[in-house]
Formats: structure tokens, sequence, C-alpha cells
């Protein structure tokens, strides 16, 4: 009945009597239902804080562009700005970017710089932040999106990789001058946990099929068990079919037909190599975003988590990642409302194609394609500012 | 005229399709007149004297004598007691490094239409190393391993073929941001082998980069070099690039001048024995191998008598798109090559 009530009210109430509707309502729609549900992130007096970590190349220019739109279209987010030197030895910065992001519950980033020429105790920023706030879920969605030009079309894939540990444990050792070894470490706590997270994610989603890609042929322990807990897992969800793939098969299979692909799950390096394939199909490092989930944060960026140093502060980076982001985080904090508006702003600017930035074969410049959305936003109607 | 000297080849036909698909390579070889000399043997595994597996010792006696292999698919039986006969072939001959020149076929139409790449990937150590652990129950550790030697010989390899075969650029693939000691040890030997050929570019990418750039635009990347796994990804990313298995030719160099050519994909055993399988793969494998073995008239003639097949499209297998037989598609081949006389 409250909740009968709460949305009734909703559209009369809506965003002029700042959020307490919608506080309300969530405290209504209680989320114990839910399967994916993480305690509700820092909210006061109506207004979000959320992390923001800049980062290395054209980190800092797109989470500009986001600030500039979200402050254009009123949205009730306010960032705690954490700048991270990626040249400094210390581990300052960014032990407090964690805290930062501990404090808040969510964060938007950019990627990190790793150099990958200095001593190995210098461990890369970007993993020592999804491991110490054990972000173990890596969700990527990719989408053909209208209006670009790709050589495969229709795909729809959602790819749910293990952030934690696999080939990136960082546990390497040098046994004698010249022979080193490097541990790749699968357990059985982590391959259930990410194996449960995306099954629950694709009943969650009405998908029909989850893949599992492994090389369990030849590592056969690892892999094996990996393969092992998700077989588990998939036995508790009889709707979903599940089947699995050795990986080089499986990018033999991406490049030439990636429409058969529904949910596809696996352990962290191929996680990496499949991601980066299905975000070069559907057209590039620009327009993927990303979602690291934990039990207790999530922290969104692009999904490739590039740098790029060669198109940094030229104003012709694609915002399209980084701003469709922002969305999955709007929708993260539930304010969806927010969400869908900017995004069917992004896609309508993007079937212009005009306004395409160099890496999808345009010549629009990033602030073109981000005046262009913030035009549309304020054409649909709702409170902004001036642009 | 230019009088060759009859080379000798050990040739394992394998299992399935295999047999098939090595009677199509050797009649053409005889149409065109390649001055090699086939020696069958077969690779069953046999239990050696101390309880190892091992390759039979007329197929051992027959590579060491001859140095050039040309092998068919092998199937590996589940549960046989024994390792996969791919890996003993592999132990046996130190086959250090695995080379797949991936080129488009005219004719063969996939999305990709500017693919000409080499992947040569160190077929020996790295993280199919098999050393694996159960830690305590529920944790298992799989170890990386990698050594300076492995990745120097490499390293000189993917050089030597660069400078051999006109390559003008030789691009590391590495994630030495993550496994900063592992792949650094490997960035810093290719860094050091570079050195030596300043002849050929030396670029390093990292893994995630180029997949991403391979799939968008793989005319940019000319010789690849990478360690086991990262290889064994990547080129069968690149083979399927340019039509799968079923076309993409392959080699294994190894110590001592040792080479071994190879067709990649299964025995396929549904078609076995029915005529109906593609040589091409084989066959392009064959190609290679001639240039290997400096016999580049003949490796021209014969990779070109099969592009023109192929780009013709009268005589397609059912793997490419038509309905005809393998022996129609190798006579048509051999028609080619003769008349190419």
């Amino acid at each position: 009945m409250m909740a009968a009530l709460t949305k009734a009210l909703k559209p009369i109430l809506g965003r002029h009597l700042g959020n307490t509707a919608k506080v309300f309502g969530a405290a209504v729609n209680s989320q114990r239902g839910k399967p994916t549900y993480t305690p509700p992130p820092a909210k006061y007096g109506g207004r979000h804080t959320v992390a923001l970590i800049p980062g290395d190349g054209i980190g800092p220019e797109l989470l500009n562009h986001v600030r500039e739109l979200f402050r254009f279209s009123c949205v009730p987010v306010d960032f705690e700005v954490v700048h991270v030197n990626s040249s400094s030895t210390s581990e300052d910065d960014i032990n407090n970017a964690i805290m930062a992001i501990r404090r808040n519950g969510v964060a938007l980033k950019g990627n990190i710089e790793t150099n990958h020429t200095m001593p190995p105790n210098h461990k890369s920023r970007n993993n020592l932040l999804r491991t110490s706030l054990d972000l173990f879920a890596n969700m990527m969605h990719c989408q053909s999106l209208p209006g670009v030009q790709t050589r495969h079309k229709n795909i729809d894939i959602i790819i749910i990789r293990e952030n934690t540990e696999g080939e990136y444990s960082s546990l390497e050792h040098e046994s004698v001058p010249g022979v080193v070894e490097s541990l790749k470490i699968i357990t059985r706590n982590n391959s259930l946990r990410i194996a449960d997270y995306a099954f629950k994610l694709a009943r969650e989603k009405g998908r029909r099929r989850v893949t599992a890609v492994h090389k369990a042929n030849i590592m056969k322990l690892a892999d094996g068990l990996f393969l092992q807990c998700c077989k588990e897992v998939a036995s508790g969800y009889p709707d979903i079919e599940f089947d699995s793939m050795i990986v080089d098969n499986t990018t033999m299979q991406l490049v030439s037909k990636p429409q058969q692909f529904d949910v596809m799950l696996m352990p962290n390096l191929y996680g990496n190599v499949v991601s980066n394939v299905c975000a070069g199909l559907v057209g590039g490092p620009g327009l993927v975003p990303g979602a690291n989930y934990g039990r207790d944060y999530a922290v969104f960026e692009t999904a490739t988590r590039n740098t790029g140093k060669s198109i940094a502060n030229r104003n012709i980076a694609n915002p399209t990642a980084m701003l469709l982001a922002s969305c999955l985080m709007l929708d993260h904090l539930k304010l969806h409302d927010y969400a869908n508006m900017i995004r069917g702003a992004i896609l309508t600017t993007m079937n212009e194609t005009r306004l395409h930035t160099a890496d999808i074969g345009g010549q629009g410049t990033t602030s073109e394609v981000v005046q262009s959305i913030m035009r549309i936003i304020q054409s649909g109607g709702p409170l902004t500012t001036e642009i | 005229m230019l009088k060759f000297l009859i080379q000798t080849v050990t040739l394992i036909p394998g299992d399935g399709i295999g047999p098939e698909i090595s009677t199509a390579v050797m009649k053409i070889f005889e149409a065109a007149k390649a001055p090699i000399q086939w020696e069958e043997r077969n690779v069953t595994a046999i239990k050696g004297p101390g309880g190892r597996w091992m390759i039979p010792p007329e197929a051992k006696e027959s590579m060491d004598k001859n140095k050039i292999g040309l092998k068919g698919p092998l199937k590996t039986p589940i549960a046989a007691g024994h390792p996969s006969m791919n890996l003993l072939l592999r132990k046996t001959f130190d086959l250090y490094a695995n080379v797949r020149p991936c080129v488009s076929i005219e004719g063969y139409k996939t999305p990709y239409t500017d693919v000409d790449l080499v992947t040569i990937r160190e077929n020996t150590e790295g993280e199919y190393s098999g050393i694996e652990h159960l830690i305590v129950d529920g944790v298992v550790q799989s170890i990386k391993l990698i050594t300076e030697e492995a990745s120097r010989r490499i390293a000189e390899y993917a050089f030597e073929y660069a400078r051999n075969n006109q390559r003008t650029s030789v691009t590391a693939v590495h994630k030495a941001n993550i496994m900063r000691m592992s792949d650094g040890l490997f960035l810093r030997k290719c860094r050091e082998v570079a050195e030596n050929y300043k002849d050929v570019k030396f670029t390093e990418m990292y893994l995630d980069t180029v997949c991403l750039n391979m799939v968008q635009d793989p005319s940019q990347f000319d010789v690849l070099v990478m360690p086991n796994l990262y290889g064994d990804i990547l080129s069968d990313l690149c083979a399927g690039l340019i039509g799968g298995l079923g076309v993409t030719p392959s080699g294994n160099i190894g110590a001592h001048g040792v080479a071994i050519f190879e067709s990649v994909h299964g025995t396929a055993p549904d078609i076995a024995g029915k005529d109906l399988a593609n040589p091409t793969a084989l066959l392009l494998s064959a190609v290679m191998m001639l240039r290997h073995m400096g016999l580049h008239g003949h490796a021209k003639k014969i990779e070109t008598a099969c592009f023109d097949t192929i780009r013709e499209k009268k005589v397609l297998t059912k793997d490419l798109g038509g309905n005809s037989k393998c022996s129609e598609f190798t006579a048509d081949i051999c028609r080619r090559v003769q008349d190419m006389d």
C-alpha cells in the first residue's frame, strides 16, 4: 500500500521536493528481496557523494565533462575528488583514494597509469584498488550501438570477469637469476562467488545462457576448479542454459560469429582478452562502460581501462564510455530517471554521424559531443542550468 | 634448367582426415615437380624403457635425419594414460617456436580483408608449464614460468624470421604492468635482442591493446612475438580473422634445425574417409615448409594455384562454401600447377 502511494506521488513530488519521496520509497521497497543487494551508498541532505579519481591521460578531461554534464542536468550528486599521482612510489595517494571510496561507497574513476619499468614492489594502482576493496566482479555490457559502423552487427554480450585473483595476484619471484615464476591463484570461494554473481545477474536481466570461458584442458587444476565451481552453481539455475568454451576457440568464434554469445563468465586474464576483443567489435574503447562491483563498494570506469596518453588534452577523446559509466553509476544510486535521460541523450547524439569523434571515424571534438548531449537534455524539458 | 637436390621430408599423416589430406598434398607436390621425397611415419605413443611415454624410435630417427617434417592432425585420446601426442612431439624435439602466418585469402570472404601478420609464440614454458598444485582444499596455484634462455631464444627467432622474410617490424606482446617480473623479463630479453637487429623496428604493446586494435584494424600489425598463453589466444584470434583453422598454416621450429609444419585443425572423425576434407591448411603449411627449405619458386607456384582455385569458387569443399569433393579440389590445384609450367 505504501509502495503504491509513493508510486502515485512520485511524479508530483519528483525532483522539486528533493529526494524525500525517493528515500521514502526506497525504505519501503526494501532491497532485501533483491539478489544483488549492496548497502546504500553515502547520502546526506538528499544528495549523494561519490569519490572521483581523475587518473591519467584522458581521465581528467572526460571526468570534467561528466561533472559539467551533471551540474547542467542538476543531478543530485557531489564529487569528492582524490588525485592519485602515478609517478610517486609511495602508496599514500592510492590509500587516500581507497579510504574515500570506503567513505562514500561509490566511485567514478579514470585509469591510473602503471609504469612497467618500475621494480615489482611498485604494484599497479588500479589493481591495488580492486583487490583492497574486494571488487570481485567486473561487468561489461557490450552492445552494438546504432549509428556506429562496425564489421559485426547485433552484438549483445554481457561479460563477467573475476576481478581480484587469477593471473593478477601479483605474486612473482625470481627463483634463481633468469628463472621467474608467476603464480596464478584460483580459489573455490572466489570462483563460486563470481559464478553466483553471473547467474544472478543473468536471471535478473532475463538472459538465456551463460558460457564459461576457460583453458582447463591445459591448466587442469586451476581452470578445472573454476569450471567445476561454475557447473555447481549452474545446477542451481535450471532455467538458465550453461555451457563452456576454451578461450582460444572463444576468440576465434568472437571474430566470426559474435552474435552466438549471451553472458560470458571467466577468470581474470581471459576476461581482459575477451572484454577487449568485444569492445573492439562494437566500435572501440571509447564506447563501452564498465563497472566493478564488490559486496560493499562499486567503482565505475571505462570498460577497457585505457589511459589514452596519446590523445590526452587534445579534445578528441570519445566521452561516450565515461558518460555511459556515469549513467551506470546513477543506476546504482537508484537515480534511474537521470540515468535514462542522459543515456537517451547520448544515444541520440550517437546517431548523428557528424558528431562522431575520431576513434569511430568522425571529426567531431569531445566538447561538441558533450554540448550536443546537453542541448538534447535541455530540449527534453526538465530543469537545467544555463549552458 | 636448375636441378634441385631431392630432399627427404618426414610425413606424419595423422588420424581422421589426416591420411586423405596428406595424400592430396603429395599429389599436388608431384604435379608441381617439387624436389621432395616423403618418408611416412606413424607417431602413436609407446611406453619406452623406464616407463616413460615416447614416440616410436623409427619416427624419431627419421625426423633427426631429415630435420623437416609435415604433420597432419593427431587425435588426443582422453584417459589414455599418456599425454597428448602434440605435447610429446614438442618435448622430444624441443619445438620452441610456433609460427603462424595469417594472410587474408582472396576468395574466402571474412569481415577482415587486409590481414597480413605473423604470430610467433614461445611454445615450451610460460603459463603452460603444467606445474600446478592444490595448496589447501579449495586453493589452487598454477605456475607461469618465464626463463631468460627461452625468452632470448624466441626473441632471436622472431627477429631472424622478420629479417629473412622482409618483414618491417616486430611487436612484443606482454602484460608487464600486472606481471612485472615475468613479462618484464620477457620484454627485457626482447629489447636486448632488438639491439642486434636495428634494421627491424621493435615495439611493445599490452595484450589488451593488441586485442582491441586487432579486431578493429589488423593491418597495423606485422610480426608479433609473445609468451605461450598470449600466443595461443592471439594466434587463434588471427586464424579466426582469416577464416578459421581450416585455412591456417602453422610451423613449429625446434632446436638443432628441426622444423615440423602442421595443420592445426582437428581430426574431424565425422567426415574421415568420405573424401570431403579440405586440404588447404595442410597444403599451406607444406608451402611454408618449402619456403623454410629455400624452395621459393615451388612454394609460390603451389600457393598461387591454391589461392586461384579458391578464388574461382568452382570446386570448393563444403567448409569453404562449395560442395565438391576433396579429390576434385586437389585435382583442380594439380591442373593449375601443371598449366603454370
